[in-house]
């Protein structure tokens, strides 16, 4: 267990100290966020109403961009190799590299979210209730993405590739997690139900992002 | 004819080879029947003459799907087997299922522009269609971004089924979506059953797609079985030129 620790607590250190990439994401959310008055006016009732999908668009993006380096830069500079070669399940490696991903672009995505409400013309119940969903679902971006970074070293690809390989996959997360965003602000679902499938959601990716990453590694690194 | 012959890519070159103008006959005469019997067939009551647009349509559709089915159980092969004509399969297949879902959208679209009185509308059917799509390009992109086949076959084995995984998810969640966001704006086709003067062309045509399907799908397996033939030549070729240091 000390070894997947360690692992963890080295892309966490990797990720916030300088040459991290952690805070760029909540940057570039803040970014997105913003220019949407900008393309689309700054009417107060209309940016309340599409609010939460701009949020969670901007959180999509952000999340995926910032995943292109996870495996690549620990192949470059010999690491993965080190990973691979380990006793620890490569499964349990993926998984703990996921988290600490998770743990530094994710989370600040959802702290940064009540600030980016006021933005939106979003109330303090909307905010939280945005908030919520990306806390549930945001892994679930990290772990369908995981799948592309994965694929991207294979590939010695990354960038573009990867936004068109995984996108597709994260439209069940996108109409879920806005779904129980908008149950919670205007209704008339009841917010349990979107909000249990999106946990769901995030349960099988989670299985199903950790095996096909790992998988990927192997095959990518014969 | 044990199954483990057809591994070998120059057994595979030979069989199909002989195979491949009987397939072409078959199909070009599945063609012509289900074309005459389309023809022949009487127009809706409703809907005139635009009801034979289903005719290529759903057939289109249920190859579209059929070619990701085809890709999984390539990559099975490619992943599990080690296979050597699976990769070539599932490489043949993603650009054949991608034109028949192209097929698919473009002809409902056509149907939908006089049915719906737009070209396209958010329903939860041609969206689903719509993804299919997107994927399938995903995967000839990826096949077309690594140089080396085997190491490209190998990732795009494991996109294909986590495609194939997902598809359902989508399905349901576009579904879901679908009816959260509109009502049902779609005109339910045919009524409660359909009659056998539309079943039977139906059926004729969707059997002659299937048909070309394979034949296309053969054809283009030889020709990358060759392909890459070619690229191992020239390979060796380069290597051995003077000036290369081999």
């Amino acid at each position: 267990m000390s070894s997947l620790t360690a692992l963890f607590m080295r892309d966490f250190r990797l990720a916030i100290r300088v040459g991290g990439g952690g805070g760029i994401g909540v940057l570039f959310f803040l970014i997105v966020v913003t220019l949407t008055p900008f393309a689309i006016g700054p009417d107060l009732a209309l940016l309340a109403r599409i609010g939460p999908a701009i949020l969670w668009l901007g959180a999509l993006l952000a999340s995926l961009l910032t995943l292109d380096r996870l495996f690549t830069a620990d192949y470059e500079d010999g690491s993965l190799d080190l990973v691979l070669m380990a006793d620890t399940p490569l499964e349990l490696a993926v998984a703990a590299k996921a988290a600490a991903h998770w743990l530094t672009t994710g989370l600040p995505l959802v702290i940064a979210t009540p600030l980016l409400g006021l933005f939106m013309n979003l109330d303090a119940g909307a905010s939280a209730a945005v908030a919520l969903t990306l806390l549930a679902g945001t892994p679930a971006l990290t772990f369908i993405g995981l799948i592309g970074a994965a694929l991207s070293v294979a590939l010695r690809r990354g960038g573009l590739l990867l936004a068109v390989l995984v996108l597709p996959l994260t439209v069940p997360v996108l109409i879920f997690g806005v779904a129980a965003s908008n149950a919670a602000i205007i209704g008339p679902l009841p917010f349990g139900t979107p909000f249990t499938i999106l946990c769901a959601l995030t349960m099988i990716s989670l299985v199903v992002g950790v095996f096909a990453a790992a998988a990927a590694l192997r095959q990518g690194m014969e | 004819m044990p199954l483990i012959d057809l591994a070998n890519p120059t057994r595979y070159l030979q069989l199909s080879g002989r195979a491949l103008p009987w397939l072409i006959a078959i199909t070009a005469a599945a063609c012509v029947a289900g074309l005459y019997l389309t023809a022949n067939a009487p127009d809706d009551y409703q809907q005139g003459a635009t009801v034979k647009i289903m005719f290529i349509h759903v057939p289109a559709a249920w190859l579209g799907m059929f070619g990701w089915a085809m890709m999984s159980a390539a990559a099975l092969g490619t992943l599990v087997w080690r296979h050597p004509l699976a990769d070539v399969a599932a490489k043949a297949a993603a650009p054949i299922g991608a034109a028949f879902t192209f097929l698919c959208l473009v002809t409902g679209s056509l149907w939908g522009r006089p049915m719906w009185g737009t070209y396209w509308v958010w329903d939860a059917r041609l969206t689903s269609v719509l993804l299919l799509f997107l994927m399938y390009l995903g995967v000839i992109a990826l096949w077309r971004t690594v140089e080396d086949p085997s190491r490209a076959a190998r990732a795009a084995a494991i996109l294909t089924l986590v495609g194939a995984i997902n598809l359902p998810i989508i399905k349901w969640s576009v579904d879901w979506w679908n009816t959260l966001h509109q009502p049902a704006s779609v005109i339910k086709m045919g009524g409660p059953a359909i009659y056998s003067t539309i079943l039977i062309p139906l059926l004729v045509m969707a059997i002659a797609f299937t048909l070309l399907f394979m034949t296309l799908h053969v054809a283009a397996m030889r020709n990358e079985i060759l392909r890459r033939r070619v690229r191992t030549l020239m390979l060796m070729q380069a290597q051995t030129a003077p000036g290369s240091g081999a």
